[in-house]
């Protein structure tokens, strides 16, 4: 058996890259070192784990760089195939031929399985790290001037969301040294309770730090919700509009914007 | 099913030893990959039971607990004292309520910073506070 | 015994807290501070708080008390750098911080105090400004 198997290094390689003949070679040896006939069947046993890290290793690879599930699928059958063949060409005994077949297929049919978890977790660690992206780009923190800083919110605003909100403009306010920020919501459709909550305290924050907090782009329909719900704002500064927000900042900074005249000579 | 994962029991008799407790809470904090703004809402609830603790009963002991339930990790601090003990639970949890010259934030406020707060006392024999943090807030 | 250091700055004084505050070492520093201000007739007072990662409601009251006293000795007080995470806190906490001003940094801090004064002292036909806030 373990002859057969150290023969197989050299046969297996359908596919002609360096990398792919490295790795075959390695899970092969990994194979052969570690196995006698007797553990074979039992893949929990300790004398697997070898293997089967590397078949794991191997599977995350190929997850991160974007194989599909089939053709990582196709390097573990590919070793079934190769060894079955071998089994073929050296049982001549057709029991025995039937045997041997059935106990690598068993093996090789738990190793593929192996190979799918180790990828598919492979795939669910890509899918967290961009969801994290995804939240730390949907909220962008804007210097729109020396002083003052624009956070535009799109999409909708759940309490999770509004905490991470709060923490980046904080720091960023330390960090730029502004002194006003105007936090645009005009791309939000809806506010509850508790996200009004967490938006007066920002603002409560931000002042606690000795700097403001402007809210604008406030939608009627949040408006309405926020009476309705009996939400106190009038310690809030509210714009209508992310423009109109600059422009009471820019009046709060003492600066002025000036047309300018092009002289005619 | 909380489980606890670790236990630290400290002692506080002085001053002094508060520092050495937020210092503990804090790196348990950092273990579990707890955020910064979350570490400073524990160890500021921390601060103010530990000051009750000094203020009112001489002392006692904080046990500090690192818990998990399923995949989520927490810090669990458990403050327990041989003080007067608390007569009128109700009011005492109410903010601006203050037997001593603070401005009576100590429970209500640390209740606000934590996820779960529990309180027993018993008149005469002392009081148990246990609060507890995950580590996502 | 430790002292928490004070310095002059001009008109104002200016007090960096990087240590946890403990009973006797706040009961220390608001008998220091007042008797500075006394002594060099400051009208200033700045908090340094940057190096502080724990506000609780003793350090919220020792600010309140150096603000009221300052205050009754005809000087404002101003607390600077409050980092983010305490901020935050604060407010969950639900702290007051009464008559304590904030500003962002040391520089800013000291313009707040010149705008508070100068338009106590002098008659000045400028608008009055709003720029920093005043913490509720």
């Amino acid at each position: 058996m373990k002859n057969q198997l150290a023969d197989e290094g050299l046969r297996e390689d359908l596919i002609s890259n360096e990398d792919l003949r490295g790795q075959s070679e390695e899970l092969i040896s990994s194979l052969v070192n570690n196995l006698t006939s007797n553990d074979m069947e039992d893949l929990d046993g300790e004398n697997w784990n070898p293997v089967i890290e590397i078949l794991g290793g191997i599977a995350i690879t190929r997850a991160r760089q974007g194989f599909s599930p089939r053709e990582t699928g196709r390097f573990v059958f590919s070793l079934k195939d190769a060894l079955l063949a071998i089994l073929q060409k050296e049982i001549a005994d057709s029991k025995t031929l039937f045997e041997e077949s059935t106990k690598i297929s068993r093996v090789m049919d738990n190793l593929s399985i192996i190979t799918f978890e180790t990828f598919i977790k492979g795939r669910e660690e890509v899918i967290l790290r961009q969801t994290d992206e995804i939240a730390e780009i949907s909220t962008p923190v804007i210097r729109v001037w020396d002083g003052i800083l624009a956070l535009p919110i799109i999409g909708t605003l759940d309490s999770s969301r509004t905490q991470i909100v709060m923490e980046n403009l904080l720091q960023e306010i330390v960090e730029t040294g502004s002194s006003i920020a105007i936090l645009d919501i005009s791309g939000v459709p809806a506010v509850d309770s508790l996200v009004a909550q967490h938006l007066i305290k920002t603002v409560s924050a931000t002042r606690l730090m000795g700097a403001e907090c402007i809210i604008s782009g406030i939608r009627p329909e949040i408006a309405q919700t926020v009476v309705h719900l009996g939400i106190d704002l009038s310690n809030i500064i509210t714009k209508a509009s992310l423009a109109t927000a600059l422009a009471y900042a820019f009046k709060v900074l003492r600066l002025e914007v000036k047309r300018t005249t092009i002289s005619k000579n | 099913m909380i489980l606890s994962l670790s236990k630290d029991n400290i002692q506080v008799v002085r001053e002094q030893d508060v520092v050495l407790l937020r210092n503990r809470v804090k790196e348990v904090a950092v273990k579990i990959k707890m955020g910064l703004v979350n570490q400073t809402k524990l160890i500021t609830a921390a601060s103010e039971l530990l000051r009750n603790m000094l203020r009112y009963a001489n002392g006692g002991s904080c046990l500090i607990e690192v818990v998990s339930k399923g995949r989520e990790n927490g810090v669990r601090l458990t403050f327990t004292d041989k003080g007067p003990g608390i007569a009128d639970l109700a009011l005492a949890m109410k903010d601006g309520y203050s037997t001593g010259r603070s401005l009576g934030l100590g429970l209500p406020g640390a209740k606000r910073l934590v996820n779960e707060f529990d309180l027993k006392s018993k008149v005469g024999e002392g009081t148990t506070v246990m609060i507890l943090k995950w580590a996502n807030g | 015994m430790d002292k928490i250091p004070i310095l002059r700055m001009g008109n104002f004084l200016l007090v960096t807290i990087q240590v946890d505050l403990y009973d006797r070492l706040a009961l220390n520093l608001e008998a220091d501070l007042v008797q500075m201000v006394s002594k060099t007739n400051a009208r200033g007072v700045l908090i340094d708080i940057s190096a502080v990662s724990i506000v609780d409601s003793f350090m919220g009251r020792i600010i309140g008390n150096i603000a009221s006293m300052s205050k009754i000795m005809d000087a404002e007080t101003v607390v600077v750098g409050m980092q983010p995470a305490v901020a935050i806190t604060l407010i969950e906490l639900g702290l007051p911080l009464k008559g304590v001003h904030t500003a962002l940094n040391v520089e800013r801090g000291m313009d707040l105090l010149k705008s508070m004064i100068g338009s106590t002292e002098e008659e000045s036909e400028e608008e009055e400004e709003d720029d920093d806030s005043v913490a509720e």
